[in-house]
């Protein structure tokens, strides 16, 4: 790992769960011994709006936001907010999501439609894609509420970290009531 | 030991470490984590007010009885609470006095993006500006020393990018402090006589700000390369050091109010070019220009909206990284009310009654949107009742029949009351329906005086909306369920034809509290379902078109059933 910045982004539809996402690579890098910023979105867009948190760490982080053509990785819990974040990927940048569609109202409402294939028109661009099923491992974890870990689990393999330090972070910020599903969540993403 | 901390979170810190013995503050977007977090101490009294003007009068209380007290809101709590500010500013504090409010360039969760620096100006009061966490933190306490050396109330300012950013603070002590209460007439009762004597007062303070600001370290020069100046404050500062690095020398300025004058002119003398990068209004740069110094600032940046790294990139002629797109339209995914919204019902009636809404500041806004389209217009907080009396009056009985306020339980008591008040006294045949969710919604869950509990959960005063509105002189209230869609349709129905004021109170408990209980999520007969889409009509996030026919999302559904109501062919089980 170098000293230059490095910048996460984890977006997703308001109240799936990213909060506790960021507040774990937070974690995480600071316990590394690294300076972090980790910007959040609260208030209205919480609403089942696109969510975006920006995580990034390095020797010295200043600006707590990451723009467009900067993100190392995007996390992303649903399919198309990955497709509405892509140009925040930097060239040879990461995109781990999710593939649960989830219709936002102007799809519900016939207004808009939602576009098909987007793992693979992602990938035509160049861009490396990660996708799976993560609603699906995370019941099979326990609850469904677990899709969180499950793909901080897949992002792992895009780390140098060893495993005691995502340990460390998981145990920081999960509830002890829900570490055992959470943990098992993590490993089935990592697997 | 190193923690990473909000900037609201850090900002609490700060107070309790700063020995604060007292917070008063209204909820609002992007503050209201400072005073959640505040409650956390055992040292600390913490409420939540109304309203924000009731808060900062509290705290002004709580400082002159001989204790460090706060009081935060947002941007647009301010104006609220501008009316003590300003003259606070005359009469001094006794213990120290810190107002925290938070701005939110890029209106994340605003209806205007004003500037606050406005107000530390026009107040006549100090203002610090912390650009990340460990600042806030820092500043916070420092702000309370300004207070008590210089007898003046200290703004905070905060901002979405620093309130809602977490990053790596150190904790210290706390540092208990305790004054006592003397009478001084000719101090705190700010009548003619005595604020003629106190203005003078204020114009020295400021000027002994100004040596201060000279001075203190959290003005400072970043002195790098000098072919180009910038001078910069809040998160503006953390934007400009990620684009130029070492390549500019750097003003930072902590104190945005009053502006280090000699300063300012010294850094000018050591840079080749000089530019101020700041959001919003061009304070600092006009400042700067009143100096006579030649600078840039809005000519290159914009008067709206947040700023980026690669827009001050781009303005400064330096280069941005690369993007990638797709070629689709990506559609939008704006907010909606949650599934289980009590409050989708009443909209749907008043929808249905094709009613002018003219409606206030809460979740309930997003009954503007489409499908619902709803409402007709919202200003501030409390204004739907005032602006359903004057459209009334000047519409007469045609706009009475079908015109109705809605207004939540939280800004009903915030504001609403006194526009309530009006339509008794001065009689316009208003219809108002008070969306009583019991609980401050948008902000995240906050009590409020109609809920019966106190920020830390604990039984507190509960406010009867029916036996106030009575007092009132009100004579026609009724509650309905906003569940039952009939009964929605009857109560507006018959409150508009009536010839007097009414309050109808839609009642329900927001469907994301803890204590409310789900009933198990439904599920669509496809026989049954013949695809015409009087579902769709209420915008539940749950609801959707699969081949044909309704599908229902059973991780979003919460079983509330108004969808049932509307379904022509009982095609919905559950």
């Amino acid at each position: 790992m170098d000293n230059k910045t490095k910048n996460i982004m984890i977006v997703g539809v308001g109240g799936q769960g990213s909060l506790l996402a960021s507040k774990l690579l937070g974690q995480l890098f600071l316990g590394e011994g690294y300076d972090v910023k980790v910007s959040e979105v609260h208030g209205m867009s919480q609403r089942g709006g696109s969510v975006v948190t920006y995580v990034r760490y390095g020797e010295k982080v200043y600006s707590p936001v990451i723009d467009k053509g900067e993100a190392d990785g995007i996390v992303s819990f649903e399919l198309l907010e990955a497709a509405r974040w892509l140009p925040w990927l930097k060239k040879g940048g990461v995109v781990v999501t999710n593939t649960q569609r989830i219709d936002p109202m102007p799809v519900i409402t016939g207004a808009a439609s939602y576009p098909d294939k987007l793992v693979e028109k992602m990938k035509a661009k160049g861009v490396k894609v990660d996708a799976m099923d993560c609603l699906k491992l995370a019941e099979e974890a326990g609850t469904a509420k677990a899709v969180n870990l499950v793909l901080l689990g897949r992002l792992s393999h895009y780390f140098t970290f060893p495993d005691e330090a995502w340990d460390r972070a998981i145990e920081r910020v999960v509830p002890k009531k829900f570490l055992e599903v959470n943990k098992k969540a993590f490993a089935m993403g990592k697997a | 030991m190193k923690q990473l901390l909000l900037g609201n979170e850090a900002v609490a810190r700060g107070l309790y470490e700063a020995g604060v013995c007292f917070v008063s503050s209204y909820p609002g977007t992007p503050s209201t984590e400072i005073t959640e977090a505040a409650a956390k101490y055992d040292e600390i009294y913490c409420e939540w007010a109304p309203n924000e003007k009731v808060a900062m009068e509290s705290a002004f209380g709580a400082c002159l009885a001989g204790r460090r007290a706060f009081c935060g809101q947002k941007h647009v709590g301010l104006n609220v609470a501008a009316d003590p500010l300003y003259t606070m500013s005359y009469t001094g504090v006794n213990a120290g006095l810190v107002i925290g409010v938070a701005d939110d360039a890029g209106m994340h969760s605003s209806q205007n993006e004003q500037d606050s620096r406005h107000h530390a100006i026009a107040a006549k009061v100090p203002m610090l500006e912390p650009s990340d966490a460990a600042e806030a933190l820092e500043f916070t306490k420092t702000a309370y020393e300004i207070s008590e050396e210089f007898d003046t109330p200290v703004l905070l300012k905060m901002c979405t990018r620093v309130s809602h950013s977490q990053s790596v603070v150190e904790p210290g002590e706390r540092k208990e402090i305790e004054k006592k209460y003397e009478k001084d007439i000719a101090k705190y009762v700010m009548m003619p006589g005595n604020a003629k004597r106190r203005h003078p007062i204020v114009e020295k303070r400021t000027e002994a700000l100004r040596e201060y600001a000279e001075k203190s370290p959290l003005n400072r020069m970043e002195i790098l390369d000098t072919s180009i100046g910038i001078i910069t404050s809040s998160t503006s500062y953390q934007y400009v050091k990620e684009v130029f690095g070492d390549r500019a020398s750097v003003l930072k300025l902590g104190i945005t109010n009053p502006l280090p004058d000699k300063l300012i002119k010294e850094f000018a003398g050591k840079v080749e070019k000089l530019a101020v990068v700041e959001e919003l209004d061009p304070i600092i740069e006009e400042h700067v220009r009143s100096l006579g110094l030649a600078v840039q600032g809005k000519d290159k940046l914009p008067l709206i909206d947040e700023f980026s790294q690669n827009q001050i990139a781009e303005a400064f002629g330096l280069p941005v990284p690369e993007s990638i797109a797709l070629e689709d339209d990506i559609p939008m995914r704006p907010p909606v009310m949650c599934a289980g919204c009590p409050h989708r019902g009443l909209f749907y009636a008043l929808k249905k009654n094709r009613c002018t809404v003219l409606g206030d500041i809460g979740c309930y806004t997003l009954g503007a949107v489409a499908p619902l389209g709803a409402m007709e217009m919202t200003l501030c907080m409390g204004a739907s009742i005032g602006a359903a009396h004057g459209f009334n009056k000047i519409l007469g009985a045609e706009a009475e029949r079908h015109t109705v306020a809605v207004i939540g339980d939280s800004t009903f008591v915030h504001s609403g009351m006194t526009g309530l008040a009006n339509v008794a006294y001065n009689q316009s045949n208003s219809t108002v329906v008070i969306l009583d969710n019991s609980i401050t919604g948008m902000t995240g869950h906050q009590q409020n005086p109609t809920t019966g509990y106190n920020i830390k959960g604990d039984p507190a005063g509960k406010i009867d909306l029916e036996a106030l509105v009575r007092a009132m002189g009100i004579e026609r209230i009724r509650v309905v369920d906003p569940y039952d869609l009939k009964a929605c349709d009857e109560a507006i129905k018959e409150e508009l034809q009536a010839d007097e004021p009414s309050v109808i109170i839609s009642r329900r408990p927001c469907a994301l509290l803890k204590y409310v209980k789900h009933k198990p999520p439904l599920s669509v007969d496809r026989d049954k379902c013949i695809g015409c889409k009087a579902c769709m009509q209420i915008g539940c996030p749950a609801i959707s078109m699969k081949d044909g026919k309704a599908h229902v999302d059973e991780t979003l559904c919460v079983g509330c059933g108004v969808c049932t109501q509307l379904c022509p062919k009982e095609a919905f089980n559950g």
